[in-house]
Order: structure tokens, then sequence, then C-alpha cells
């Protein structure tokens, strides 16, 4: 007998959990193809299946995919020049990803906020100086090639992050360059 | 007996388990098959890793043992992690469990889970980072016995809907003052384990009633801007909590004691969390002067 109330579910009701996954919109069925044939190479779990009724764009088809790590996943998509029209939660497909961003002057570092996500920089050289919050591993590694240098010299978080925490942190990348221009 | 579990960013660094040490800014773990391992301590679960062993350190309790892998986010190395624990966990004995960096995926975790309720005697779980994710959204966030999100994480546990921080909707305001309203609300849909600590400007013990304590002193603003300030107060809680204080006065004490560690390092927000972990012994030895005993 086990100690936790989770046992009392079935084990397949577990195991077929949808609550990370997240879906690609096509405007096409040959998109779809080329999409499932391209990400079927990678170590994923996807499949193709009908769009939910919330989604009235694109084909008929749609495919779902580990939400966790759209960033690579697109990165690759975009690579091949496959566009998907749209990537939603499978969850709740009207979510959007944040558009609210949090900013706090520190005198001479600023620090804004997306989601999970925060990046601090010493105003007068524009250097990052930290990146913290966060959950998924590409944070640490993120935190590690970006600190120590300028916000021109530090690779976007979306050319080298992985996953959604890795788009959180490019929001906030791209919140405080504004607001820290040359 | 506890452990630790999560990544390092590198990817080359193999799967590795076994009791830890310090040497300079790096952690050492000793893997149990001879090997030995060295990573930077200033990022991720290492930082974790260095704060509960300076905690054990100062209690002359054994440290933790660590379950490593590198991950930079690909979750390859998190996949190799979680079947190792599937496959590993049913055998073990510990007496907590805490997970950290891991990529969230609903499928392992519950299989982890699983591996867990076949443990001989059930250990305390602790989950922050990644693996709190996954346990949120798998929806059973109420087997554990403490969850350590800060506002931004805070707000996604109280949205029944967002599968991930980034999809929070934009009514759940991550403000300060609406903690109690969103802590209220992440219990109200299963989404919190049995006692959270939010980590904040003010650190907040909460349970299914409600804020159990405030902390708010000592003060230190530069704190929030720090990568790795959560990472130490999970680390001072999972090692309280490791040598036998119970889970509220295990995260009263390491809120304080992490503010005190950051006040003794005088930092400013472009300081790096190792100057703050150095400064932990410095800080446990305040706080336990101050508080007496330390099994009081």
């Amino acid at each position: 007998m086990g100690f936790f109330s989770l046992f009392k579910k079935k084990n397949a009701e577990l195991a077929t959990s949808v609550a990370d996954r997240g879906i690609l919109v096509f405007e096409n069925t040959s998109e779809v193809i080329r999409a499932e044939t391209l990400l079927k190479k990678g170590p994923w779990r996807i499949r193709v299946m009908g769009p939910p009724p919330e989604i009235r764009t694109g084909c008929d088809l749609v495919i779902e995919f580990p939400l966790i790590e759209w960033l690579e996943i697109l990165r690759l998509l975009e690579a091949e020049k496959i566009s998907p029209l749209e990537v939603v939660p499978v969850s709740g497909p009207l979510l959007d990803p944040v558009s609210i961003f949090f900013t706090k002057d520190f005198g001479r570092f600023l620090m804004v906020r997306a989601a999970n996500m925060k990046i601090t920089v010493e105003k007068e050289t524009r250097t990052v100086v930290n990146i913290s919050g966060g959950g998924c591993p590409d944070v640490p590694y993120l935190a590690a090639e970006m600190i120590g240098k300028s916000l021109d010299e530090a690779p976007a978080p979306r050319t080298i992050g992985h996953t959604l925490c890795g788009y959180a942190l490019q929001l906030a990348y791209e919140e405080i360059t504004k607001q820290c221009l040359p | 007996m506890f452990a630790i579990i999560g990544t390092v960013p590198d990817e080359k660094f193999p799967l590795t388990c076994g009791s830890i040490s310090l040497s300079g800014t790096n952690l050492i773990v000793d893997g149990q098959s001879g090997d030995r391992r060295k990573v930077d301590i200033n990022r991720g679960t290492p930082a974790l890793l260095a704060t509960a062993f300076k905690v054990c350190e100062y209690f002359g309790a054994p440290p933790p043992v660590a379950y490593l892998i590198g991950d930079i986010g690909t979750g390859a190395g998190s996949r190799k992690l979680y079947a190792h624990l599937e496959k590993d966990l049913p055998d073990a004995r510990f007496s907590g469990l805490t997970f950290h960096y891991i990529q969230p995926d609903v499928d392992w975790h519950n299989r982890v889970l699983f591996a867990v309720n076949d443990m001989a005697e059930r250990p305390l779980m602790i989950a922050d980072a990644g693996f709190m994710y996954a346990a949120k959204m798998s929806g059973q966030a109420e087997t554990y016995d403490l969850f350590t999100p800060d506002i931004g994480e805070l707000a996604f546990l109280a949205d029944d809907t967002a599968p991930h921080p980034f999809y929070t909707r934009g009514f759940i305001f991550h403000e300060e003052n609406r903690v109690p309203e969103l802590i209220a609300r992440a219990y109200q849909h299963g989404n919190a384990a049995r006692y959270l600590m939010v980590k904040g400007e003010i650190d907040r013990l909460a349970d299914a009633g409600g804020v159990l304590k405030s902390i708010k002193e000592p003060s230190v603003p530069a704190l929030e801007a720090i990568g790795g300030t959560g990472d130490i107060l999970t680390g001072l809680v999972a090692a309280l909590a490791g040598i036998g204080k119970d889970i509220p006065s295990a995260c009263i004490s390491a809120a304080v004691i992490s503010r005190l560690a950051g006040e003794l390092a005088a930092p400013d927000p472009g300081t790096q969390v190792m100057d703050i972990i150095q400064k932990i012994p410095e800080s446990l030895k305040a706080f336990y002067a101050r508080h007496h005993l330390p099994f009081e």
C-alpha cells in the first residue's frame, strides 16, 4: 500500500496526462507533414491530431508536442523554414504568453521580470550582472553564458535557450534592452 | 540521510550519485561507482547542495546525497535522471527528498512518484523549480510536504489553467501585496503542497489555512536580483528538515538565516550567489547565538 492519494488513480490515467503538452498549428497539411518528419527525428514524443474546437486557424491537422521545450523545437522548425501559425498549450488553447513586465530600479542597476524570469543589468555599462528565477535546466546555463557580457555581446536567450523559461527570459531581455538603449 | 536531486548546466556532466564535499568554489560529488566529479557552485542545484552541506557541517550531521546530471535545457539529462530515480528510489532509504532544476515532464514525474511510493518509509517531499512545475501540472501537488515558489511561480500555482509560469494569466497579479490571495487560490485549486514557503521581499510560510508567518528582517533588497538566492533558502530548509526540524521551524529559521547571510555579504544586485553562500556558516552562528540551542 502506497503513501499517497495519487495512487488511488489508475496508472494509465496518470501516464496519459497532457498538462505539459502544446499544439503547433500550421497553415496547410504539407507543412504539418514536413514538421512531423523533422520532429520525429528528435527525442520528443509528438503526435499528429485534429485541432481542438478553440483553434479556428490553420488546417485540419495539428502537432502535439512537449510544450516546455518550445524554444528548441521552434528553432529547429525555423532552420527548415517551417513556421507555425500558432503555438498553444493543450490545457488552454486560448492562453497567451505573459505580456506584463515588472521593472525595479536599483539606482546603478535595473531589473526586469517577465513571468518567473528576472534579468538585471548595470545601467552604465549595459552589462548583464544577474539572471534569476525560473525552473528549467537552461536557466543556469543561460546565466553562465550571459552574465558578465554587455547586452550587445550576450547571446539572446532565444538563440541558446531551449525551454519556456528560456522564452520568458527572452521577453525580459528584449524589455530590458529597450529600457537600456545606449 | 536526505537526498537532493537536480541538474548542472554542463551537457557532459554524467549521471553521478553520491556524497558531497566542498573544495573552494567547487562542489565535489563522490559517485557510488568510485567516480569523482567537480562542478562550480555558482549556478543551479550545486548552489542548493553547497548550502545544505554547510548547514550539515555546522551541525556535525552527515551531508546530503546528491543525484546530479548535466542538462542545459534539452531535457536529455533530466530524462536519464528520471529513469534512474524510477529504478533506484524503491530500494533507497532517505528521510527526505528535495527535487530541484529538472526539466518538467508530467509522465516522468508520475513515474518517479510511483517509485517513491514503493520506498519502505515515506520521505519528506520538497519540490522547487522545474520539478515543482511538473508536480503542479500532474495534479499531485498535495502529495508534497513543501513547495518553495517565488512570486512569479506562486502566480503559476494559483492559476489552475497555466501549464507553465510563462502562461500565467494576466489577471493573476504577481504583486507582493497580493501574495496571501495567490496562496489561497493555489490551495483552492489543489495546486499547493502541505506547506508553501513563498520567497520574496517578504518570505511567507503558509498552509491551507493561510499565512502562518511572515519574515521580512533583515531586509536586503538587492537579494531579489541575485540568481541563486532562492536556491540558498531551499537548501537551508532541506538541510534543517533533513536533520530533524519540523517544516514550519525549518522554513522560518531558513528565511532568517538566508537573510542574515545576505546582509553579511553586503551585496549589490551584481553580487554572485557564491559570495552569499560563503557567509552561511557565519549566519548560522549568528542565528543560533540569538536563538540559543540549535535544536530548541
